[in-house]
């Protein structure tokens, strides 16, 4: 089916099969694999990415559904040389090991970052009507969809700390 | 052959003057990891379009396959290639060895109709597109003979026979020891078995040039993955070159190479097209090896004082009928508390289910979580500090062999994490502390691990722009192998870290035996550094024998090198010039290191002592880690912050295997419970709270001449016993049946009438 989707600001026209989830189509179609996959049941998280500014496991959802949606991956977010303030604080506090969730876990975090400052609550969130405080427990709530098996879940913390101070 | 003396002398890296050892550098590809441009087996470039295979899996455990039926499949579109045991090309018959200097023997896929365990691939698509593929693998149409299978670990258990090869280890008299004992304790554990779950599923990227097959598959061991498929193909190691750069995660299960790296280099071959192959998640669990169930009786036997007078753990264990591994969850204990009276051994049962094998800290990691309990409910039943029954314990040698240690600062760890951690504000009463519905408690465990040094090399180049690029056959699975290359190399010839490239993971590099058993810091590093030295005294050669060199003439001995400079006094030279004058190629050596002649004299190993505090919900039953803290020494520290990673990884493995990693067996197929990541329980973010650790100050000069040993395993080491030990001090419930999931919990609350 034709389907256009623009990806890290570039548009492409694409004629994908139905069965192709957003996932298969980034990784085999445009050939964007920094999106793993890691268990194709969204289950794990490793491949998250931003859909017109909200993460969704790409591995759940099929291509088609998403003709003429904005899509960030983990490729679209540095600029040029200059890494992402969350790429570069998970470089910093060793936010990660063998790496492979570690695109999810960014996408995640800074669609994390995004949804408490636009004060959607958690179910860590204590006051529902307020704006949301960016507790421990709130990022390790909202991180949860993203398994981490070499367990960098301290530095994660971290680096979401220091990536939301240097966002503030 | 070296000696341990000879490492003794001071060394660029004992030294450590520009400071990069123990620097904790960021990591050296972590620019590519957090941007998604590092390529994982599955993700490297080909030459041409790529193939794209789906194995289809045995539904059955036991039996033959009857009858094939692929006409569907082949019809399918897309589809290029269906195989099954019928078709598929000839591979050299299992376990054979062509060359027989090869570390792994033949391992052909598809072999026969025989179908040994669930999840075993039995025919292989290969299309157009991954849809394609899987599409065709369902319109496969097998049918089976079942024939009777031994699936329950528990039930069979009177099946147990002795491990191959083994016999129990025993000192002094444990039956008339542990008789005549005041006081003892006598208790079985079960660990269930596990599994590795890493995140990037087994995969490999395959292609043909010439007679000669290049594959990039995620393996921990190079020359092993190498040699497996070499020897499947039936061709000399040579014509197969492979290449695992980034792996993403292996904890043991990579150890070995799967179907996907035959099969992707068949395909490859058979089409003479790129051919990719990546296992599902749920062929992970059920295609590639798993840690094995263990039941452990301990049994203690102590004076009044505490001192243990005999001690026994006993272990039995499972797998394959036809894979034998064993899951030596009893050898720790034999290096660990002093007792005149031992007896440790393991007892196995072969089932039907698919092949059990090493998962991180294989034998500790279960091992730990039963007489670290049976530590606990000694020190209660003698009303001692479960810190200083252990210290009353503590051996003077190594209590199995007698031999001195090289470094042992178990103690240490103990008494540190106490202060640090806040144990003596744990009341020894269990349940005597309660936050609303929360009971609350603390537990702590000790930790030890072996450490190894194996035969391996390494390559170096200074080329003329000042860089020095070290080669190696070696790999990094996440722990930092990169990294701690760099920094020893730049150590080594007083270069910065942006003078230094590492590169891994490629079968036509100097060889290393990989990443496992918590050796590949030691050994790679170690290789790493020989080298290093062998580049010093080549540059030093060429300078003193080189007229144009300001060093010209002068004792190659003598010379130092610092800042990018070769120096003697106050004259010096760049590496760079002294590289660009011999050649565009610049200046190759190799080095390597084995281990020394006299390594075994003492006995060698990390340690650590873990402390956790835990809520237990009266209401629920669910267990919530609260606190965890960890000291460990684990000789000369190369990167505190990549270390520390691996460390508290570890330790959060242990939080898993306390509390929720289990896969029962379903004894109607012969299938595990869990096939994916949502049944299969490994911790998330919000199960880890305040967890930390310390690395102490330490040197281990038998080690290695670097003083290093590894980091890998042993934080997983005990650390699921400090947990269940708080959960006792919590509650008073005394659980050995891990995971200590909430209904076991509150069965054993109302049980007890709370």
């Amino acid at each position: 089916m034709l389907t256009t989707i623009r990806v890290n600001g570039v548009d492409h026209d694409v004629d994908v099969d139905p069965r192709t989830s957003l996932l298969d189509l980034l990784r085999e179609g445009l050939d964007l694999k920094g999106t793993k996959k890691g268990c194709d049941h969204g289950q794990c998280g490793a491949c998250t990415v931003l859909v017109n500014g909200v993460r969704i496991n790409a591995c759940l959802s099929l291509a088609v559904m998403h003709d003429g949606d904005a899509v960030l991956t983990v490729e679209g977010l540095a600029s040029g040389e200059l890494l992402h303030p969350v790429q570069q604080a998970f470089l910093t506090e060793d936010a990660f090991q063998c790496g492979y969730c570690t695109p999810g876990q960014i996408c995640s975090a800074v669609g994390l970052l995004a949804e408490v400052a636009a004060g959607q609550p958690s179910e860590a969130t204590a006051d529902l009507d307020g704006p949301v405080t960016l507790t421990d427990a709130e990022i390790r709530e909202r991180m949860s969809g993203n398994i981490c098996r070499c367990s960098a879940y301290p530095q994660i913390l971290a680096a979401v700390r220091r990536a939301a101070g240097a966002a503030a | 052959m070296s000696t341990v003396r000879d490492w003794a002398a001071p060394n660029p890296v004992t030294e450590n003057r520009s400071g990069l050892i123990g620097k904790p550098v960021d990591r050296y590809e972590g620019r590519l990891k957090v941007t998604g441009t590092a390529p994982y087996a599955y993700e490297v470039e080909t030459p041409a379009p790529p193939l794209f295979g789906h194995i289809v899996s045995s539904t059955l455990a036991r039996g033959r396959i009857a009858s094939v039926d692929i006409s569907a499949a082949e019809a399918a579109p897309g589809v290029v290639r269906v195989w099954t045991h019928l078709n598929v090309p000839a591979q050299a018959a299992r376990g054979t060895r062509l060359n027989p200097r090869s570390q792994r023997a033949s391992n052909p896929a598809l072999e026969s109709d025989r179908v040994e365990h669930y999840g075993q691939s039995v025919a292989f698509v290969l299309a157009d597109t991954p849809e394609n593929a899987r599409a065709a693998g369902g319109l496969v149409r097998i049918t089976y003979e079942a024939e009777p299978a031994d699936l329950d670990f528990l039930s069979s258990l009177d099946q147990a026979g002795p491990a191959p090869g083994e016999e129990d280890a025993r000192i002094g008299d444990f039956e008339a020891g542990y008789s005549a004992s005041e006081v003892t304790v006598d208790a079985t554990w079960f660990s269930p078995l596990q599994n590795h779950a890493q995140m990037e599923p087994c995969a490999t990227t395959a292609w043909w040039e010439g007679d000669k097959v290049v594959v990039h598959t995620s393996i921990q061991m190079v020359k092993g993955g190498q040699h497996a498929l070499a020897e499947t193909l039936g061709v000399p190691s040579d014509r197969v070159r492979l290449f695992t750069r980034y792996i993403g995660g292996g904890f043991g299960g990579k150890g070995q190479s799967y179907d996907d790296l035959t099969l992707a280099a068949l395909g490859a071959r058979e089409t003479g097209r790129p051919v990719r192959v990546a296992y599902t998640r749920q062929q992970m669990f059920q295609a590639t090896i798993h840690r094995p169930a263990v039941q452990m009786r301990v049994r203690l036997g102590a004076d009044q004082s505490g001192r243990l007078n005999a001690m026994a753990l006993e272990a039995v264990t499972h797998c394959a009928r036809n894979a034998p591994f064993v899951e030596h969850a009893a050898n720790f204990a034999r290096n660990l508390y002093a007792a005149p009276n031992r007896l440790t051994g393991h007892r196995l049962v072969r089932l039907d289910i698919p092949h059990a094998g090493a998962m991180r800290a294989p034998g500790e990691a279960p091992g730990m979580l039963s007489l670290e309990c049976a530590m606990d409910e000694l020190a209660e039943t003698l009303g001692l500090d479960p810190i200083e029954l252990r210290i009353r314990n503590e051996p003077e040698v190594d209590p199995d062999n007698a031999k001195p240690f090289s470094v042992r600062q178990l103690v240490r760890c103990m008494q540190e994490g106490a202060q640090q951690f806040g144990w003596e504000r744990r009341n020894p009463v269990p349940g005597a502390v309660r936050e609303g519905r929360w009971y609350v408690g603390m537990g702590m465990a000790t930790a030890i691990r072996g450490n190894f040094l194996l035969p391996a090399k390494a390559g170096l180049r200074l080329t003329g722009d000042g860089v020095a690029t070290l080669t190696q056959g070696m790999t990094d699975i996440g722990t930092g192998t990169y990294t701690i290359l760099a920094q020893i190399t730049g150590e080594t010839l007083g270069l910065t870290l942006d003078q230094v490239r590492v590169e891994l993971g490629d079968s036509d590099m100097p060889p290393a035996p990989g990443s496992g058993g918590q050796f590949g810091a030691a050994t790679a590093g170690s290789a790493a550094y020989e080298t290093g030295m062998v580049m010093r005294r080549r540059l030093a050669e060429l300078a003193a024998g080189d007229p144009r060199s300001p060093l010209y003439g002068e004792d190659p001995t003598l010379m130092d090198f610092a800042n990018g400079n070769i120096v003697l006094g106050n004259r010096s030279e760049s590496l760079a010039a002294l590289a660009a004058r011999a050649g565009p190629e610049g200046v190759y050596v190799e080095g390597g290191i084995s281990p020394a002649a006299d390594a075994r004299d003492w006995s060698q190993h990390t340690y650590g002592a873990q402390f956790a505090e835990v809520g237990v919900d009266s209401v629920t039953g669910e267990v919530r880690l609260r606190r965890m803290f960890g000291v460990f020494a684990a000789g000369r520290i190369l990167n505190a912050k990549l270390a520390k990673s691996q460390i508290t990884g570890g330790m959060i493995w242990g939080v898993g295997a306390a509390l929720t990693e289990s896969n029962p067996v379903d004894p109607r197929y012969g299938s595990f419970l869990h096939q994916d990541l949502g049944g299969y329980l490994a911790p998330v973010h919000a199960d880890i709270v305040n967890l930390d650790a310390v690395l102490l100050d330490e040197a281990d000069d038998k080690a290695n001449p670097m003083g290093i040993k590894g980091v890998g395993e042993l934080g997983i080491c005990g650390a699921g016993a400090a947990i269940a030990n708080a959960v006792y001090n919590a509650c008073g419930v005394r659980l050995r049946d891990y995971p200590l999931t909430p209904d076991k919990v509150l069965a054993a609350l109302e049980a007890k009438g709370l």
